[in-house]
C-alpha cells in the first residue's frame, strides 16, 4: 500500500441554483383579501417554485403577513385561488394544510412556554403520530416504538439546530434568539414540504442572524424544503432568497430574482416613501 | 530471565501510546474506554472498538498517502473520533497537532504553516470553511477529513473527505490484502519511546506562539506517574471538557487514559458539559479556579433564593462542614459528636449539593493555573470533595509539583511530583527535571537553549520558594519580582493575593523594589465591608466616606496584621512585611486607567498617579493628602480629593523555623 489513492468521488462543480429548483409548488392567483372595509390584499398573483427560497418583502402593513396567512390556511380570501402541489382551493383550514406539508413559524414567537424544548418541538410530531390516545397514555406496544421513532427524529433536529444544551430548559425562560431556532426546530418536525418564517430574523442580534441563515439554507440544500419567508433585514433577503415578491399596500408592485427587484424604482419609492 | 529483564522488557513494550492501545484491548478489552452522548443518549466503545476505529483510520490515512513523520492537524471540540485520530496518527509514524478551535483563521494559518501539517482533521464546517480560506497558503496541505457532515453535502471533495469514508477506505483495504492487519502492527513496532508523539502550540502571551514537542515517553511516563500519585484504576472516569490543544487535556484524557484504561466521557457540546457531568457523575475531574468559583455563586444565588428552612438547615450545617469537613478529609482526630452531624448533614446537604454539581462519584478534583481563594477551596473540601492544587507546564507534560493527599492548602502547589527534581535559582525562579522534559521547540533552538539546560533543567519563568513543609510556593513571574535595599525578595503579587483572599479586601497595590520596606494601597471591598456596616449601625454616605471611618481602618489594620504573622513565618518573604499601608479614598477603576480591562493592576500608572502618597508613606508623615482626576461613568471629569491616615504596622521578628530553612 504506498499509491496514494485518487479521490473518485470528486463532486461535479457545485450544482448551481437554478438546477436545483423545479416545478411550481404553490401557485398564488388574484388573491384579495378585505377585513370589512380594510382591503389587506388586493388582487395579487405569483408562485413558488420547489425548492427555491422566497421571500416576500414590503413596508410595514404592506399585507405580508396576511399573504403568509392566507396560503397556510388561516385567512379565506374574499376572490382567488390558490394551487398547492396542483390542487386548487379557495378555502382550507390550517391543519389540513400542515397535513399536506405546509410548515410556519410566526412573528410574535409561539411556543408553548411551560414546557421543555424537546416536548415543543415533539408537538410538530403530532401529525405523524399514528396510534391511538390510549395506546399512548399507556405507551404499550408499537406505540412505545412509534414514540421510540419520534424521539429520534426530533433529537436530529436538536442536532442540527445545536440546541442540545436546552433539550430540558422550559421554552418561556430561553432569551428570543433560541425559541425563535425552537420554533424552527417543531416546523421541521413536521417535515415540511413548504416551510413559511415570518420574519425569522426579527430581534436578533449579527451572529444570532448568522446563525439562522445558515440553518435556513442547509435547511433548503440538505433536504430540498421550499421556504418562503418574510423578513425585514435586506441583507438578509437578498442573500438568502433567490426570487423576491414585493408587496406595498396590499398590492404587489415587484417580483423578481434580488438584483432586479433591488433596482426597482417603485420598490425604491415604496421602501423610502414618495407622495401618491 | 530474572524480575528486572521483565520489567524492561515491559517497559519497552509499552513505551508508547498506539503500544498501550494494543494493551488495553488485550487486557481490558470489554471495558469501556470512551463515551460521547449523541442525540441525547450516551454511547460507549469499548477498548477493542476503539482499536478497531483506529485500525481503520490509520489504514485509511495511509491509503491517502500519509507518511512517517508527517503532521496532523486536528481541530474541533472533544470527539472521540478526534482521539483516535490522535492515536490513529502516531500509530504510522505521524505526529498530531492539535490547534484551538476557536482560533482565528489568521492564527491557524501560523501554527499549520510552522507544523508543516500535511493532514488536517476537523470537527464540522466551520472548521472546514476557515482551512478552506487559509488552503491556499498551505502549499503542503494535502487533505482535509472531517466528521460532522452537515452543511459540506455542496463542497468539492478533491482533497476533502468524510471521516467514515477514510475509515471505510482502510476497511476496504483489510479485504483486499490480507497483510494490512499485520503491516499496521509492524508500524506500531517501529515506533520508539524517544519519538516525538504530539506537538502543542503553546499560546504565548507574547510573541508568536512556540511549538512544545514531547516524545512518547514524556506522555507515557508523565500519565503512568500521574496514575500512581493518586492510584487510577482503569474504574476511573473524567470528562474530557477542556481544549485538545491545551497540554492539560493532552496528559489528562489522552496520556493518562491509555496509560491507566481509564474511561473519558464526551460531553454532547461544549455548552453541555455541566449538564453532562452530572449525568456521567466523573471520578476524577480538573478545573481552573474559575470554574469552581462560578459554581459557588450559582450556589450562594439558589440559596439566598431558597426558603427559611432550607436556608437555616443550609447554614447550620455549612458551620459543621466548615468546623469538621477538612479535618475529616485529612484524617485528623474528630470528636464523636461533631463526626455524627457531619453524617447527618452529608445526607441532608453535602451529598445532594455534589449531587447538584455532577460530583456524586468524585473521588479527586485538581485545580491549578492561577491562586485560588482560601474559602472558596475550603468550601470544597469541607463538602468532602478532595480537591488539591498541581503546578505545571506544557514544557513538564503538565506535573511538576502535586499535593499529597491529607497534605493541602490552599496556598502551596504541592510536592515534586514523582521522578520530579525542584531546584530554586538565585534569583528566585523555579527549575524542574523531569521525565516529562518536553524534546524540544519545533524549529526554534534559541527559544530551546533560553528554557532548557544542556543537563535537562527548564526554567519555569515563575519566582517561588520551598516553604518549611517542603511544599512549593509559586508566588509571581520571575520577571516581575524585584529586591528591597537588602536583598531580599519582593514580589508585589504575592502580597496583593494574599491580603486579596481577606473578603473586606478588594485590590491592593504593594511598593517595595529598591526601597527600605514594603508599602500598600488598599482598596477596601463595599459589598463586603458595607453590608458590615449596616449591620454594625455604621453610616456612609459613599466610599470614600466609608473607607476613611476608624472602624474601617481598623479593621484592615487587624487583617493587614494577620498577614503580617504569616509572612513572619515564611523565610523567603519574612522582611516583605508590610510596614505602613494606607486606605485609598477611591476605588481603582480600569475607565481612569488604574487598571487593565482585565482587572489588573497598572503599577508604573498608579505609581505616577498617586506619588504624593507614596512619598508620604516612606517619609514617616501620619497623614496624606491627594487630589486626583477621574472620569465618572458618563464621562464627565472632576477631582476627587482626599485626605488619607497612614497606619504604622508592627513588624514581627523572622520566625526560628523559617531562619534556618533558609539558611539550609
Amino acid at each position: 500500500m504506498n499509491a496514494p489513492l485518487s479521490q473518485g468521488s470528486a463532486m461535479a462543480e457545485a450544482d448551481t441554483r437554478a438546477a436545483k429548483i423545479g416545478d411550481v409548488l404553490l401557485k398564488v392567483e388574484n388573491v384579495s383579501l378585505s377585513f370589512g372595509g380594510v382591503k389587506a390584499i388586493r388582487d395579487v398573483s405569483f408562485d413558488i417554485r420547489k425548492g427555491e427560497v422566497r421571500a416576500i418583502i414590503g413596508p410595514n402593513g404592506a399585507g405580508k403577513t396576511s399573504m403568509l396567512n392566507v396560503i397556510n390556511g388561516f385567512y379565506h380570501p374574499q376572490q382567488g385561488v390558490i394551487t398547492f402541489k396542483g390542487e386548487r382551493r379557495s378555502e382550507m383550514r390550517p391543519y389540513v394544510a400542515a397535513s399536506q406539508g405546509i410548515a410556519r413559524t410566526f412573528q410574535n414567537v409561539a411556543l408553548f412556554k411551560g414546557m421543555s424544548t424537546l416536548d415543543n418541538i415533539m408537538t410538530g410530531r403530532t401529525l405523524k403520530m399514528k396510534r391511538g390516545l390510549l395506546s399512548q397514555a399507556l405507551r404499550i406496544g408499537p406505540a412505545l416504538n412509534e414514540e421510540l421513532e419520534h424521539r429520534l427524529a426530533v433529537e436530529k433536529i436538536i442536532d442540527f439546530l445545536e440546541i442540545n444544551h436546552i433539550r430540558k430548559t422550559p421554552v418561556g425562560k430561553l432569551p428570543y434568539g433560541l425559541q425563535k431556532r425552537v420554533e424552527l426546530g417543531r416546523a421541521l418536525a413536521t417535515e415540511p414540504e413548504l416551510l413559511l418564517l415570518d420574519e425569522p430574523m426579527a430581534g436578533m442580534n449579527l451572529e444570532e442572524k448568522q446563525d439562522m441563515s445558515r440553518f435556513i439554507l442547509t435547511v433548503n440544500d440538505a433536504f430540498g424544503t421550499t421556504i418562503a419567508l418574510i423578513e425585514h433585514d435586506m441583507g438578509v433577503v437578498m442573500d438568502l432568497s433567490d426570487r423576491v415578491v414585493v408587496l406595498d399596500y396590499g398590492q404587489k408592485i415587484a417580483d423578481g430574482t434580488p438584483d432586479v427587484v433591488q433596482k426597482d424604482q417603485k420598490v425604491i419609492d415604496a421602501y423610502l416613501g414618495v407622495a401618491h | 530471565m530474572d524480575v528486572t529483564d521483565l520489567v524492561a522488557r515491559a517497559q519497552t513494550s509499552n513505551d508508547t501510546v498506539p503500544k498501550l492501545l494494543l494493551r488495553n484491548r488485550a487486557q481490558w478489552g470489554d471495558r469501556a474506554a470512551i463515551r460521547h452522548k449523541d442525540l441525547g443518549i450516551w454511547q460507549s466503545w469499548t477498548w477493542r472498538e476503539v482499536h478497531d476505529e483506529i485500525r481503520s483510520l490509520a489504514l485509511g490515512l495511509r491509503k491517502l498517502g500519509f507518511e512517517r513523520g508527517e503532521a496532523v492537524a486536528i481541530v474541533g471540540s472533544n470527539r472521540p473520533r478526534l482521539y483516535w485520530t490522535f492515536a490513529a496518527v502516531q500509530s504510522l509514524g505521524g505526529i498530531p497537532v492539535p490547534v484551538y478551535q476557536d482560533s482565528v483563521a489568521e492564527e491557524m494559518k501560523y501554527v499549520l504553516e510552522h507544523a508543516e501539517v500535511t493532514f488536517a482533521v476537523v470537527e464540522d464546517q466551520e472548521q472546514v470553511d476557515k482551512i478552506l480560506s487559509i488552503s491556499d497558503e498551505l502549499p503542503k496541505l494535502r487533505h482535509i477529513i472531517y466528521d460532522e457532515a452537515r452543511g459540506l453535502k455542496g463542497y468539492d471533495h478533491t482533497r476533502l473527505h468524510d471521516y467514515s469514508q477514510v475509515q471505510e477506505l482502510g476497511e476496504a483495504e483489510r479485504k483486499a490484502n490480507v497483510g494490512a492487519d499485520q503491516w499496521w502492527l509492524d508500524e506500531i513496532a517501529k515506533g520508539k519511546g524517544s519519538d516525538v508523539s504530539v506537538m502543542l502550540y503553546t499560546s504565548g502571551t507574547t510573541g508568536r506562539p512556540k511549538g512544545v514537542m514531547l516524545t512518547h515517553d514524556n506522555v507515557v511516563k508523565s500519565g503512568q506517574n500521574a496514575n500512581t500519585f493518586d492510584r487510577f484504576t482503569p474504574d476511573d472516569t473524567m470528562l474530557a471538557y477542556l481544549p485538545m490543544a491545551w497540554v492539560g487535556d493532552h496528559i489528562f484524557t489522552y496520556g493518562q487514559a491509555y496509560a491507566g484504561g481509564l474511561c473519558v466521557a464526551c460531553p454532547e457540546s461544549p455548552e453541555t458539559a455541566m449538564e453532562d457531568r452530572r449525568e456521567i457523575g466523573p471520578t476524577y475531574f480538573f478545573a481552573p479556579p474559575r470554574v469552581f468559583e462560578n459554581m459557588l455563586t450559582q450556589i450562594s444565588v439558589r440559596m439566598e433564593d431558597a426558603g427559611t428552612v432550607k436556608k437555616k438547615i443550609y447554614s447550620y450545617f455549612m458551620g459543621v462542614a466548615n468546623r469538621t469537613g477538612e479535618k475529616l478529609m485529612n484524617g485528623e482526630n474528630v470528636g464523636f459528636k461533631d463526626r455524627l452531624l457531619y453524617r447527618l448533614g452529608d445526607f441532608f446537604v453535602y451529598g445532594p449539593l455534589r449531587n447538584r454539581m455532577g460530583f456524586s462519584n468524585l473521588r479527586l478534583a485538581y485545580t491549578a493555573g492561577e491562586a485560588i481563594g482560601p474559602e472558596l477551596f475550603r468550601f470544597y473540601r469541607s463538602l468532602g470533595m478532595n480537591l488539591k492544587q498541581l503546578y505545571g507546564q506544557t514544557e513538564a507534560s503538565v506535573f511538576i509539583t502535586l499535593q499529597p493527599d491529607g497534605e493541602v492548602s490552599p496556598e502551596t502547589v504541592g510536592k515534586p511530583g514523582p521522578e520530579v527534581e525542584i531546584k530554586i535559582a538565585p534569583n528566585g525562579e523555579v527549575l524542574f527535571r523531569s521525565p516529562g522534559v518536553f524534546h524540544k521547540y519545533y524549529k526554534n533552538d534559541e527559544a530551546t537553549s533560553a528554557t532548557k539546560t544542556p543537563d535537562g533543567w527548564v526554567h519555569t519563568g515563575d519566582a517561588g520558594f520551598i516553604d518549611n513543609r517542603g511544599h512549593l510556593r509559586i508566588i509571581d513571574r520571575a520577571k516581575d519580582v524585584g529586591r528591597l535595599t537588602d536583598g531580599s525578595m519582593f514580589s508585589p503579587k504575592y502580597l496583593e493575593n494574599r491580603i486579596k483572599f481577606f473578603p473586606e479586601v478588594k485590590e491592593a497595590v504593594a511598593f517595595g523594589n529598591g526601597r527600605d520596606f514594603v508599602t500598600m494601597f488598599v482598596n477596601i471591598d463595599l459589598t463586603s465591608v458595607g453590608s458590615w456596616a449596616e449591620r454594625n449601625m455604621v453610616s456612609y454616605a459613599s466610599y470614600q466616606d466609608l473607607a476613611g471611618h476608624l472602624q474601617v481602618v481598623d479593621m484592615i489594620r487587624k487583617r493587614v496584621d494577620e498577614l503580617n504573622k504569616a509572612l513572619s513565618q515564611e523565610a523567603m518573604v519574612a522582611k516583605s512585611q508590610i510596614k505602613r499601608f494606607l486606605i485609598l479614598h477611591k476605588e481603582l477603576d480600569a475607565d481612569d486607567g488604574e487598571l487593565t480591562r482585565t482587572q489588573k493592576v497598572r503599577r508604573s500608572f498608579i505609581e505616577d498617579r498617586y506619588a504624593p502618597l507614596i512619598k508620604a508613606l516612606y517619609d514617616g508623615s501620619p497623614d496624606a493628602d491627594i487630589s486626583v482626576e477621574v472620569v465618572f461613568e458618563d464621562g464627565r471629569k472632576g477631582k476627587i480629593e482626599g485626605h488619607m491616615k497612614i497606619v504604622d504596622m508592627t513588624i514581627y521578628p523572622v520566625a526560628q523555623a523559617a531562619v534556618k530553612e533558609a539558611a539550609e
